[in-house]
């Protein structure tokens, strides 16, 4: 009996967390197209609910009565399980995201390891959906993601040792907490910029769309999908877009702290801060979709390992020889 | 007590069960997927006994970055009709005395191992090792990794960097023939030389050299 109580409070608590994150997917796609269609001088999705605000649920509704196609060429378990691990990983990385000092989820002492862990794991959707769908598109956009991908969470990771040599542990609370002073944004920014066009590459998102690039494979990986296993693939990537946000929030942004700490601005939840600055990342993801044009593979390839990865580890000897220097290395 | 018993036999048996199906699945693909199933039940096993650096790092490195390459060299090459080949053909009785050797290898490797668990069952004490448990499990482990053993640390970093130039070096070729892109001719190339208006005679035509 106290077993279940205990499993009952947990999936309290998971719900809590995860139909906000669900819904708030579903309003971020309305923003995305809306910010998109603004840079172009269009309205965008604006007719079903107030501002067009229920387009997403529209859209929703739509895949869910259409019919799921499976390719009779295909490898069946992997061809359904593949949307399904995407969303599972989207998701399941949301636990240790800290919405303030107490309100997490999961405190885990390793938490920025198992989130950089759990968004390296999301090309596994892609390359199983790839592969299973048995057609040239899907694979030829699956073997690109692969490639990208793994070349650009390696810089990922560096940037995020840069945070780390600073904060002095792994903690996602610790993290935001040693910001109190200066957001970390302020000494790292070209970390910060590195981290934010990795973080275009590692969702997949415009100008590096190559995985979906639709003027050369169709719809790349997704291709064969349809009705509600297609939408799979595309919450799935919105919630990751969201946890990059999220995740540059923390790292650099100061996760759920206020922006300045006086009276009126401490009042507010840090929670509310927390989703200020992921919509501040967003919008700012959203713009570059809308005005730069999609790389070439070979840029891409060239910007990821022989641009970013130097440039990140060459900060890293930097940051940790002025810490060292003016003994400023946090010990504990 | 029991929860954590009931998770340690979930993941112990699929990781066991994936171990098998690793070798016994006939699709190369599907063995690779087995791999990463395995790769993660143990991870998780890790994070079970308090490893939880261990855990996420064995999640990073193999599931996130090894097997990803795993899963592309398997799925460009095509292993699974070659594979097939090998099982059926008569040259399979020649990997048999390597395999045997190499199994028997590990097999006494195993038995030192938990023969010294058995008969000196203070060297595997926690409280005698060199840790302080009282840090958490990364500050621990740096600590150790970068002043005790910070030579064998370096000296395996240096060999992994020797096998990768290795790597690169072997499978490096000068191909002649091949159009280089320069992105500074590229982006730097001005409209004055990449257009030239041309006087078209009638019936003549024009030559582009290039």
């Amino acid at each position: 009996m106290e077993y279940l109580s205990i499993v009952f409070q947990e999936v309290y608590k998971i719900l809590f967390l995860l139909v906000p994150v669900l819904v708030s997917v579903a309003m971020i796609v309305w923003l995305d197209r809306r910010v998109w269609a603004f840079v172009q001088k269009r309205q965008g999705p604006n007719v079903v609910g107030p501002f067009g605000l229920l387009q997403s649920l529209a859209d929703a509704l739509k895949y869910i009565f259409k019919e799921i196609i499976i390719p009779s060429s295909s490898n069946k378990v992997i061809f359904i399980l593949a949307p399904i691990v995407t969303m599972t990983l989207a998701l399941i990385a949301w636990a240790v995201i800290p919405f303030s000092a107490t309100q997490v989820l999961a405190d885990i002492n390793v938490g920025i390891l198992y989130l950089f862990a759990v968004s390296s794991l999301g090309v596994y959707g892609i390359i199983m959906g790839g592969w299973a769908s048995n057609s040239k598109y899907p694979f030829l956009g699956a073997i690109r993601s692969a490639a990208q991908m793994v070349s650009y969470e390696v810089s990922i990771g560096v940037i995020i040792i840069n945070v780390l040599l600073c904060v002095g542990s792994l903690n996602l609370n610790d993290i935001v907490i040693a910001q109190q002073n200066m957001w970390f944004v302020i000494p790292l920014f070209p970390m910060f910029v590195i981290f934010f066009i990795s973080a275009l590459a590692e969702t997949n998102r415009p100008p590096f769309d190559l995985p979906e690039a639709e003027a050369e494979l169709v719809a790349g990986y997704q291709t064969e999908y349809s009705g509600m296993m297609y939408a799979m693939f595309w919450l799935g990537e919105y919630a990751n877009i969201l946890l990059m946000c999220a995740m540059g929030a923390i790292l650099f942004l100061g996760g759920w702290m206020s922006p300045i700490d006086v009276y009126p601005f401490t009042l507010v939840p840090g929670a509310l801060w927390l989703i200020l600055k992921i919509l501040l990342l967003f919008i700012l993801f959203a713009l570059v979709k809308a005005i730069v044009p999609r790389y070439r593979y070979d840029q891409l390839m060239r910007l990821g390992w022989k641009v970013f990865l130097p440039l990140s580890l060459i900060w890293v000897v930097l940051t940790s020889s002025y810490l060292f220097y003016f003994n400023l290395l946090p010990v504990n | 007590m029991i929860a954590h018993a009931i998770f340690f036999y979930t993941f112990s048996i699929i990781a066991v069960v994936s171990a098998i199906m690793v070798t016994a699945s006939k699709n190369t693909v599907h063995s690779v997927f087995f791999l990463i199933l395995d790769f993660i039940s143990i991870s998780c096993l890790f994070i079970m006994i308090g490893a939880e650096f261990l855990g996420m790092i064995m999640l990073i490195v193999y599931v996130g970055a090894v097997a990803v390459l795993f899963l592309f060299v398997v799925m460009m090459l095509n292993v699974a009709q070659q594979k097939n080949q090998w099982f059926a053909g008569q040259s399979t009785s020649k990997h048999i005395p390597v395999g045997l050797i190499i199994s028997t290898l590990i097999f006494f490797e195993i038995i030192i191992v938990i023969g010294g668990w058995k008969y000196k069952p203070e060297i595997f004490d926690i409280n005698n090792s060199l840790a302080n448990t009282s840090l958490s499990n990364t500050h621990s482990l740096g600590q150790i990794l970068y002043t005790d053993y910070i030579h064998v640390f370096q000296i395996s970093g240096m060999v992994l960097l020797v096998a990768m130039i290795g790597a690169i070096v072997l499978t490096f070729r000068q191909r002649s023939g091949v159009k280089r892109q320069s992105y500074i001719k590229q982006i730097s190339r001005e409209r004055v030389e990449g257009v030239e208006v041309l006087e078209v005679q009638s019936n003549k035509g024009v030559k582009i050299d290039d």
